[in-house]
């Protein structure tokens, strides 16, 4: 069903196809968002090829979480335009792109009243059409990729949050996304808790999954990441790989970010 | 009786969370129902109603007490299940956009579950209200339990002795309904780990 949709451009020639192939997978251009009269996202443009793993950081308040909170639509932009493998983000195609966009939130936000194999299997048969048991395979088949098997039948309440961070993983990964967003997937979890939920995203970025990941967790930018970007009250500071950002910033903004989180 | 309850509970989740334009309707049709004592709805839907429509519309005496508990409960329970649903977490409505369920899926599958979970105890009181409000059908001459006392102490002029009878029927029908409401609170109470107990009940 969502191929009848991606082939409406073809009214306008396959330029649009081309187009598409050119754009990469996520596309920003001059996005500008404002909540009331504060100015969150300033002009900003960024582009994402398909496969690659893009690390997102910034001083809290930066607009971070805002910028990839606005690729799968959670906030509207104002100005500008996001799209996604081509598909430009508008209120008629949210619900096309949330299906090959899948997101991590930083507390998780599992169904509580749901055990965690149901968790999985929700989002495959209600906006996939999946029967019950190709779900239930499939949640299975993610939640052991995540090692997490043994605690399908839980409550999220009953595992560390470590577990339940996993366990949401695996409930986007169930939808089977081409792209992954994280919200600073670690930051509500404890120290011995986040390696792994690290070694599960490496995992899935070693599977050629694109990913858009907010975080602080700079070894894991420096191994995984792709390119870096620094964004500063709302705009796009700096962007590049991770040796060149870290080890030689070019702003005296990064340079005094970088200090501070490597400080401890 | 029991009919009442269900069509206030269906109307107030319907109503509640739906378009702007309907808000404005149920927040009138609310204010209205919860400014009027019951007594006299209960008056208007049976005698009122006929005279306005100069006896063309004439509501039976059981009809007319059905529609009046249930349309004067269903503004209660509107209110009932708006609390329940806003206190479902922001990040439940997220997280279930972000996978892209349907409004319809988000609501059956993620937010009322929840949302009914918090409703349930604001939920008894009203039932037990609405037996006990089922007392002023008399005014209509419905016989139910407390007609059929007076009439049976208007005969016998054994006031006191009737009257308990009548009070624990009450007390029998609320206590049965406490045993139902325990249940569904275990039901929908899965997963959740109490505020000072351990372990999901």
């Amino acid at each position: 069903m969502p191929t009848a949709r991606s082939s409406v451009p073809h009214t306008a020639p396959s330029s649009a196809a081309i187009a598409r192939q050119a754009e990469g997978a996520i596309v920003l251009d001059g996005v500008d968002k404002w909540y009331g009269t504060v100015h969150v996202l300033k002009s900003v443009s960024l582009s994402v090829s398909n496969g690659e793993k893009v690390v997102v950081c910034g001083p809290s308040g930066s607009g971070k979480s805002t910028l990839i909170r606005c690729i799968n639509g959670l906030e509207r932009h104002q100005n500008g335009r996001i799209s996604v493998e081509g598909v430009e983000v508008v209120d008629r195609t949210l619900r096309q792109i949330r299906r090959e966009v899948g997101m991590v939130f930083q507390s998780f936000n599992l169904f509580p009243h749901l055990t965690i194999l149901q968790n999985c299997m929700l989002a495959p048969m209600e906006s996939r059409k999946l029967s019950r048991e190709e779900a239930r395979d499939r949640s299975i088949e993610y939640l052991s990729r995540v090692h997490i098997s043994e605690q399908a039948d839980k409550y999220p309440a009953q595992l560390s949050g470590g577990q339940q961070q996993r366990a949401a993983i695996a409930r986007a990964l169930c939808m089977q996304p081409r792209i992954m967003l994280f919200d600073e997937p670690t930051s509500a979890l404890d120290p011995e808790m986040i390696s792994e939920v690290l070694d599960t995203m490496m995992e899935l970025a070693a599977s050629g999954m694109t990913m858009v990941c907010v975080t602080h967790e700079m070894g894991f930018a420096q191994k995984v990441a792709d390119r870096v970007v620094f964004m500063d009250e709302g705009a796009i500071a700096e962007v590049g790989p991770p040796d060149q950002l870290f080890n030689s910033p070019s702003s005296e903004r990064l340079a005094l970010f970088l200090r501070r989180i490597l400080s401890h | 009786m029991l009919i009442g309850i269900a069509i206030g509970t269906i109307g107030g989740i319907v109503l509640t969370s739906l378009l702007p334009g309907l808000r404005q309707v149920v927040r009138t049709y609310v204010t209205t129902i919860r400014g009027i004592p019951v007594l006299v709805q209960i008056v208007f839907w049976y005698n009122g109603l006929s005279a306005l429509t100069n006896g063309a519309v004439n509501l039976p005496a059981y009809f007319a007490g059905i529609l009046a508990l249930g349309i004067n409960e269903g503004a209660y329970m509107t209110e009932i299940v708006r609390a329940g649903i806003q206190s479902v977490d922001r990040g439940q409505r997220e997280a279930s956009q972000a996978l892209s369920l349907s409004y319809v899926s988000m609501m059956r599958s993620v937010i009322l579950p929840q949302a009914v979970r918090i409703a349930i105890p604001p939920t008894g009181n009203q039932v037990i209200n609405l037996i006990k409000n089922t007392s002023l059908l008399f005014a209509i001459a419905i016989p139910e339990i407390f007609a059929t006392g007076t009439n049976l102490f208007s005969m016998n002029f054994k006031y006191f002795e009737v009257i308990a009878v009548v009070a624990i029927w009450y007390l029998i029908l609320a206590f049965g309904y406490g045993l139902i409401q325990r249940a569904l609170e275990r039901h929908f109470g899965r997963g959740r780990i109490g505020l000072f107990g351990s372990g999901a009940t």
